[in-house]
């Protein structure tokens, strides 16, 4: 695997290693006042599916804004794979690049237009290639944002609330869009969400942030594909939302 | 088989049904400006004006009819033109060098930005006496004017569409692996597009106007030499020639700036409307 930074993991074990996609050790980050992020260590495994809930203000955005390069980190405290790519909660294609430009945008890799099309038709939007952005629907945006990321075969795919902005029908769609793309590729995901349902219905493991502290950490071992009305997932359900500050939701 | 052939025959009817509208819009432009060619023209008539002072449409025409025949007028339309293309190309070629160096860095505004808001202050018709004293009565000082002209609206609305570039689009061009240098290229540059036209259209209209006053000083041959030179003869006809030049020369660069905005900026809700047939 292609690691940034590779002094981090040296003192591990060989095999740990090789199934680490993102490793963050003791990440501390603040802007003048109190730490947004405090002391922050924790993996993801290559292939693993991390939700990371929280609150507005929790730093969870913060934690991706660093994980994405977006926000600089202190050395010697992340390591990542290099293929990594971002999907925003507005699809920021440029309105000026027909939709296939868009997905090869920055791509430095033979056939490119080749792969963006296979990418396209992947998030059923291959009948677009050729429209300007601006004339695409909410979720057809998303779509394309997603094949932009796709495309790039990235070892760590971070999602930053991709559905907030989305109608609750196309959000439904999205969803399950992601769930099957995850399938399909495997990379590592980290979604920040404000979304509990969201985080059970897609992930193998939630990571709860609390004043920039990991408060809850936990395997969901629901089976898939995962069901509203499965009891277990409603307690999950009852459990992280008491951890958010909601209660009796039910 | 009816059903096949009647979507072929639907898409012949909408797309003549699309030309004719085009031409039809183009007509209603020119609606007004044809009424008021015809009121002027029944004003004189009528006998509400001398002749003299305000010539009608038809004597108007046939003083153009003998400048163009008599090979005047393209001469000084040429001449006149000549200068827009000079002065106008300087000016947007500094006004674009300019506003690249200081909207792309703060070291290139800091060097720059308060020396160029400083001339722009001037109002540069003021530099006449000063043109003619450096250079004569030459091309030079015509072209330096309308050079000096041009460049600040295209230097102002550059500067500020490359600093307008949205923040988040060159963020995701970061997370897509895009240089410091492609970033430029692919989303400050032509995020700053809409503003550098605008610009342009600005440039242009300056241009005529100090064309105008400039031709009008010290000038033997131009639409400004034409227009001084009938003034001194009583020739209202031929002021209003030249008037009428000036007026269609300024809607002709005013529709190319059109024409290039609805091609460069294709991708924008506006002219995507306006071309749904494409």
């Amino acid at each position: 695997m292609n690691m940034i930074n590779t002094t981090l993991v040296a003192d591990r074990p060989a095999r740990v290693e090789a199934e680490t996609a993102v490793a963050v050790r003791n990440l501390t980050r603040d802007f003048g006042g109190p730490a947004v992020l405090e002391n922050l260590s924790f993996t993801i495994a290559r292939g693993e599916f991390v939700a990371l809930l929280g609150r507005s203000g929790s730093g969870k955005s913060t934690l991706l804004r660093t994980l994405a390069g977006l926000d600089p980190a202190p050395p010697d405290t992340i390591n990542l794979p290099q293929a990594r790519a971002v999907v925003f909660q507005e699809p920021r294609l440029l309105p000026w690049k027909r939709v296939l430009a868009n997905v090869t945008l920055g791509l430095r890799t033979s056939h490119a237009a080749q792969k963006a099309r296979a990418a396209l038709v992947e998030v059923e939007l291959s009948h677009r290639e050729n429209a300007w952005p601006l004339t695409l629907s909410g979720g057809e945006a998303q779509r394309a944002a997603l094949a932009r990321a796709l495309v790039r075969e990235p070892e760590l795919l971070l999602l930053d609330e991709p559905f907030a902005a989305l109608d609750a029908l196309t959000r439904l769609r999205m969803q399950g869009l992601v769930g099957e793309l995850w399938a399909a590729h495997r990379p590592a995901v980290l979604l920040v969400t404000h979304d509990v349902d969201e985080a059970l219905l897609l992930a193998d493991r939630v990571m709860l942030l609390r004043d920039g502290k990991i408060a809850v950490d936990r395997q969901i071992d629901l089976s898939r594909p995962r069901r509203h009305a499965d009891p277990a997932f409603n307690r999950l359900r009852a459990e992280l939302l008491a951890e958010l500050g909601v209660h009796g939701a039910d | 088989m009816s059903g096949a052939t009647l979507p072929a025959l639907q898409t012949v009817s909408t797309r003549g049904a699309l030309s004719w509208r085009r031409v039809n819009n183009t007509l209603r432009r020119a609606y007004v400006p044809l009424l008021i060619v015809i009121l002027w023209q029944a004003g004189s008539d009528l006998g509400l004006y001398s002749v003299q002072t305000v010539p009608p449409p038809t004597v108007v025409a046939a003083a153009a009819w003998q400048l163009a025949t008599s090979g005047q007028l393209a001469i000084n339309i040429w001449v006149s033109l000549e200068r827009v293309f000079f002065g106008l190309s300087i000016g947007v070629a500094v006004g674009t060098t300019f506003a690249l160096i200081a909207g792309l860095s703060r070291i290139g505004e800091d060097a720059l930005d308060s020396t160029v808001q400083m001339v722009r202050t001037l109002p540069h018709l003021a530099l006449i006496p000063l043109m003619i004293m450096w250079f004569g009565i030459g091309e030079t000082p015509k072209i330096t004017l309308i050079a000096l002209g041009s460049m600040f609206p295209i230097y102002l609305n550059l500067f500020a569409g490359i600093r307008g570039a949205d923040r988040k689009l060159r963020e995701a061009a970061g997370t897509l692996g895009l240089s410091h240098f492609e970033t430029i290229l692919h989303v400050v540059l032509p995020a700053a597009l809409p503003g550098f036209l605008v610009g342009l259209r600005q440039a242009f209209g300056i241009s005529w106007i100090t064309l105008v006053v400039a031709e009008q000083i010290n000038a033997n041959a131009g639409i400004g030499y034409l227009v001084m030179n009938a003034r001194d003869f009583l020739r209202t006809d031929i002021i209003f020639v030249g008037l009428t030049i000036y007026a269609l020369l300024g809607l002709l660069t005013d529709s190319s700036v059109r024409f290039l905005e609805k091609h460069l900026l294709a991708w924008r809700p506006t002219y995507l409307a306006q071309g749904a047939a494409k």
